[in-house]
């Protein structure tokens, strides 16, 4: 079926209700006038306050470390989950395995952070970095075996069959030619885990300790205290770093499928 | 070895790496997924006690059953079910997320429609502008309404700039349910966009063409065969909205006013405000009671595609 003019302006209104607030509070953080309203004329002021505004740069950090070791520590766990998924039709529990990968995609936060509390209150470990870290992993893991997983349904096996038939170990050919092939999917499931910890404000918040307040909390704080133009700047910030994160990662992705049809093609000649 | 192999037939010997694989997510998230739950319930019907942790019969090991039976304590519950606003915020939750779906629903399928039918080489970027919202912060996409819907906002300003509204008159949005619906619908629009889109792509459309054919109108040929093929994305959209909604915490807090009651909420003002926390152990039971079928549902949806 053809574009109808019924299409272009579903799609216009649509991108256009989706991107107009990013945009607006884009450009108000380089607002010199503090009221939303009153365009100031382009300042970095905000910017500048908010680098030295240390509360803020502290919890920065905080996010950022949390970040990076869950979505690594995510990462590894969803994709033997999505292994397990894929490569192993029968196990015991298989059943509640799967409930347990796709239930956390949908549990309302206020629920999974409470709970999760509480299980650190009942073993007597205090709150604070390292238990929204395992937090954060729980969550992010079911992500990653979702994104990996579809990339494992798809996967050509002869490969990997190929390699044990000639006598090479296992590990190592999962090392050698499964890791290389899923990588893509792999390396998405990570960037994916990585924007929903620096995301999350509900699990955090119930999980989190002294000296351990990540960006979200603060930035919650701030904005229940009002709209100021600090907020914007480190939003403004944070929404480059993700767009410039996602493109480059959708053109690499993009090339490495393209690279990995061409080298199957190639292959398929070959064999013949 | 075994480790890639899924059926008996090809077995290539025993390994322990290969269940290590099943192995460590599974021990993970039992301890860290389901054991909490078994928690939640516990402490759910136990006493508050002012101290700290705040409730009283504290996690022993798992002693015995008849003890656990004998301490059981439905005061929590009661107490919610005395209490009409936990019933109204109960409601009034699953109300809100009904509607939300049902207006992400109006609002998603015509723009899922309308990219499946673009051309095939526009549509990855398409896909791309869809998800790139998603991907930052669901609290700045929250943040960024309330500088728009505002008494003294940028509506506010834009409906006097071009004479629908008195210099003097503010638009009375912010802090309403309408505000709500609002950050909702924005916020989980890609949710609800991209599964209807993978089931409307999929789409033969070979079919449409025979209905044209043999002379049925677009419109009928629509509801005949378009929307009952893509139910499959209908449930799946609808069921990754609806439950998050129903326990949604920052839209309602930061956009909606003090009479907008969720049950997120709620708990939310019991566990941090009022630090009562078997009374938010229980508000956290009954709000997942109220989503074990959408779950359910999500799941097998879940297990067809997969």
């Amino acid at each position: 079926m053809k574009s109808s003019r019924f299409d272009i302006t579903v799609l216009t209104l649509g991108f256009a209700f989706l991107y107009i607030p990013i945009v607006i509070l884009v450009v108000y953080s380089f607002n010199a006038s503090r009221l939303v309203t009153v365009w100031g004329g382009f300042s970095l002021h905000w910017y500048a306050s908010m680098w030295s505004n240390e509360g803020l740069m502290d919890a920065a950090w905080v996010t950022a470390r949390v970040g990076v070791l869950s979505a690594t520590l995510g990462t590894v766990l969803g994709t033997l989950a999505a292994l397990a998924l894929v490569r192993f039709q029968k196990f015991p529990g298989r059943m509640l395995f799967s409930g347990m990968i796709y239930a956390p995609l949908v549990m309302p936060e206020v629920i999974t952070g409470l709970s999760m509390l509480l299980l650190f209150v009942a073993l007597g470990v205090d709150r604070g970095f390292w238990t929204v870290i395992i937090a954060h992993t729980t969550f992010t893991m079911c992500y990653v075996a979702i994104v990996v997983q579809s990339r494992l349904l798809t996967f050509d096996r002869s490969l990997e069959e190929a390699a044990l038939d000639l006598g090479c170990p296992p590990v190592k050919t999962f090392f050698k030619i499964t890791l290389p092939l899923i990588l893509p999917a792999v390396v998405a499931g990570w960037m994916l885990a990585f924007t929903l910890s620096l995301d999350d404000l509900v699990i955090a918040s119930f999980n989190t300790g002294p000296g351990a307040t990540t960006l979200p909390i603060k930035i919650y704080s701030q904005v229940r205290l009002g709209v100021t133009p600090e907020i914007n700047a480190i939003c403004t910030i944070l929404i480059g770093l993700v767009t410039i994160g996602v493109i480059v990662a959708s053109l690499s992705t993009k090339r490495a499928e393209i690279r990995r049809i061409r080298d199957e093609h190639l292959a398929q000649r070959q064999g013949i | 070895m075994a480790s890639v192999s899924n059926d008996a037939a090809t077995h290539r010997g025993p390994g322990r790496a290969r269940w290590l694989v099943v192995l460590v997510p599974y021990v993970w998230l039992l301890l860290f997924f389901v054991a909490p739950f078994l928690i939640i319930l516990k402490i759910s019907l136990s006493d508050t006690a002012i101290s700290m942790p705040p409730y009283t019969p504290v996690f022993e090991g798992f002693g015995a059953i008849g003890d656990f039976i004998s301490e059981l304590d439905f005061e929590n519950y009661v107490f919610l079910t005395d209490d009409p606003l936990y019933i109204q915020a109960y409601i009034s939750s699953l109300r809100i997320a009904v509607i939300s779906t049902l207006l992400l629903l109006l609002i998603g399928y015509p723009m899922a429609l309308a990219m499946a039918r673009a051309p095939t080489s526009i549509r990855p970027t398409l896909v791309m502008l869809v998800i790139l919202p998603f991907w930052t912060s669901f609290l700045i996409r929250v943040y960024a309404w309330i500088g728009i819907l505002k008494p003294d906002g940028l509506l506010t300003l834009l409906l006097q700039t071009i004479g629908l509204m008195g210099p003097d008159d503010q638009i009375q949005i912010f802090r309403t349910d309408t505000a709500v619906f609002i950050g909702i619908v924005y916020s989980y629009l890609p949710f609800m966009v991209l599964p209807l889109y993978s089931a409307l792509e999929k789409m033969d459309n070979t079919l449409l063409e025979a209905a044209n054919d043999l002379g049925c109108p677009p419109l009928k040929a629509f509801w005949r065969i378009t929307f009952p093929l893509s139910l499959p994305g209908v449930i799946a959209g609808s069921m990754i909205c609806f439950i998050p909604i129903t326990g949604e915490f920052v839209i309602p807090d930061l956009l909606g006013g003090a009479d907008t009651l969720m049950i997120g909420k709620t708990l939310w003002t019991e566990f941090f405000g009022n630090r009562d926390w078997p009374l938010a152990s229980a508000v956290a039971v009954i709000l997942l009671l109220a989503l074990v079928v959408p779950i359910m549902i999500f799941q097998n949806q879940q297990k067809k595609v997969a």
